[in-house]
């Protein structure tokens, strides 16, 4: 399906107003138009606008005055602006397309050009909005809430928090013979469902590593009951795993089975990245002990494994099986494991 | 004698569609005179900016439509009021009488 958009082209000349609006409305996009750069600034910190085809030689602002106006402002960044300008303008496009601008055209204009420069920078924006959304899922409110209150300070803090691994048995099996398509599709719901449970008990996702994730329950928001909240998101995981499963069956699809490993006690959190880029990550011995326990979960033959110090943090109505102590490679001493039933 | 450039025009045709190029032939032939207005203006007040802003929409329009000698004489004109050159002889009127010739063209062309 084609992405239309609502577009607002500025442009001081009526007949290049008239022209651009008629190449565009063919492909069903929606059309306003704005005389000068003043107009069009107006008009555009008032309406949601996916794309601008903005011309260069204008009076009251001119597009280069624009597209500078847009580009230091929060919201108006996102939105992707074409240049419209003649052939002996190239100097001002080469300026405008270093300083942001998505692409140029070149008046008088080429229609199927036209169409084709305004349906993929359509399409580039509608991928990056998908990619906004899907990074603000993955950062939780609770991380956007402490990044906006804590600032971006950097450091990090010793915290009691509960960790989880979680990971796809067999994955490879399961993906033979199945097309790339089909394969992404199978990880979207599955970690959509994931990411459900987990946010819906207080956790967040910090990382995803192809068909595996980690969790952190306890920070950077404080839960004294980190070690029951993260035991129940890792059942709903496994009941909504079962209700995907029964689909998939339907569909004469592989079932996906998943390994959790959940341990509990002092890790490192903080706040790792730089100014642009940031993400909320816990490290130390619980986290090791946390993959290495989830990695266990294949030997053992529970979907679901934890230490003792989640286990103490468990009320009675979570029934648990003791399958005694395991050696893990890098621990000095041996870890009482328990499966969650 | 044609002054406006087939090829230009009917590609134009097929760009805006038989219905609308009444329409864009209109919007032309309604905003050409205050450019030329606008470029006197220009010229009584020293106005450079204006000046070449006007030429360069004359020559943006004239362009559009083929008009391959009044877009010409319109670029000469933009370049001189880019180059703070508003000595410019008769070239203005020069203009006017290509965009008469142009006009006329452009009114038997309607569709």
């Amino acid at each position: 399906m084609k992405t239309t958009g609502r577009l607002l082209i500025v442009d001081d000349n009526k007949v290049n107003r008239i022209l651009l609006s008629r190449g565009v409305e063919h492909d069903g996009h929606s059309v306003e138009t704005a005389e000068n750069g003043r107009q069009a600034l107006e008009m555009l910190k008032r309406g949601a606008y996916d794309l601008v085809l903005l011309d260069i030689e204008m009076p009251e602002l001119n597009g280069y005055q624009v597209l500078e106006a847009c580009l230091q402002d929060n919201e108006l960044r996102n939105i992707p602006i074409i240049m419209t300008s003649s052939l002996d303008e190239i100097d001002s496009v080469v300026k405008c397309v270093e300083l942001g601008a998505e692409d140029y055209l070149n008046k008088p204009v080429n229609p199927i050009l036209l169409r084709a420069r305004v349906n993929a920078s359509l399409e580039k924006k509608r991928l990056r909005d998908e990619q906004r959304k899907f990074i603000r899922t993955f950062a939780t409110k609770e991380v956007a809430d402490e990044l906006l209150k804590t600032g971006f300070s950097l450091g990090g803090k010793f915290v009691n928090a509960s960790v989880m691994f979680a990971d796809i048995r067999s994955f490879t099996t399961i993906t033979e013979s199945r097309s790339p398509a089909e394969i992404i599709d199978m990880l979207n719901d599955y970690y959509a469902l994931m990411f459900d449970a987990i946010t819906g008990n207080g956790g967040s996702v910090n990382q995803m590593i192809g068909d595996g994730l980690m969790a952190i329950f306890g920070a950077p928001v404080h839960y004294e009951d980190h070690c029951r909240r993260a035991v129940n998101a890792a059942l709903e995981m496994l009941e909504l795993l079962d209700g995907l499963n029964q689909n998939r069956a339907a569909q004469d699809k592989p079932q996906i089975k998943i390994g959790i490993g959940i341990a509990s006690g002092q890790v490192v959190a903080g706040f790792t990245g730089t100014q642009h880029r940031a993400t909320y990550t816990c490290v130390g011995d619980t986290v090791n002990l946390a993959s290495r326990i989830e990695v266990y979960t294949k030997e053992a033959l529970h979907p679901l494994l934890i230490d003792n110090y989640t286990r103490e943090g468990l009320s009675d109505d979570i029934k648990v099986k003791d399958l005694g102590v395991v050696n893990f490679k890098g621990k000095n001493q041996a870890i009482k494991i328990f499966a969650v039933l | 004698m044609s002054v406006i450039d087939k090829t230009t025009f009917e590609e134009l045709k097929q760009m805006s569609g038989e219905d609308f190029i009444n329409e864009i032939i209109d919007a032309f032939l309604d905003d050409a005179p205050a450019m030329f207005t606008n470029m006197q203006l220009a010229l009584d007040n020293q106005d450079v900016e204006s000046f070449r802003r006007n030429a360069h929409s004359l020559k943006s329009n004239a362009n559009t439509f083929g008009a391959t000698e009044l877009g010409a004489l319109a670029k000469e004109l933009e370049q001189m009021g880019r180059e703070n050159n508003l000595n410019i002889g008769n070239r203005l009127e020069l203009l006017k009488d290509a965009y008469q010739k142009v006009a006329e063209e452009l009114k038997g062309m309607r569709a």
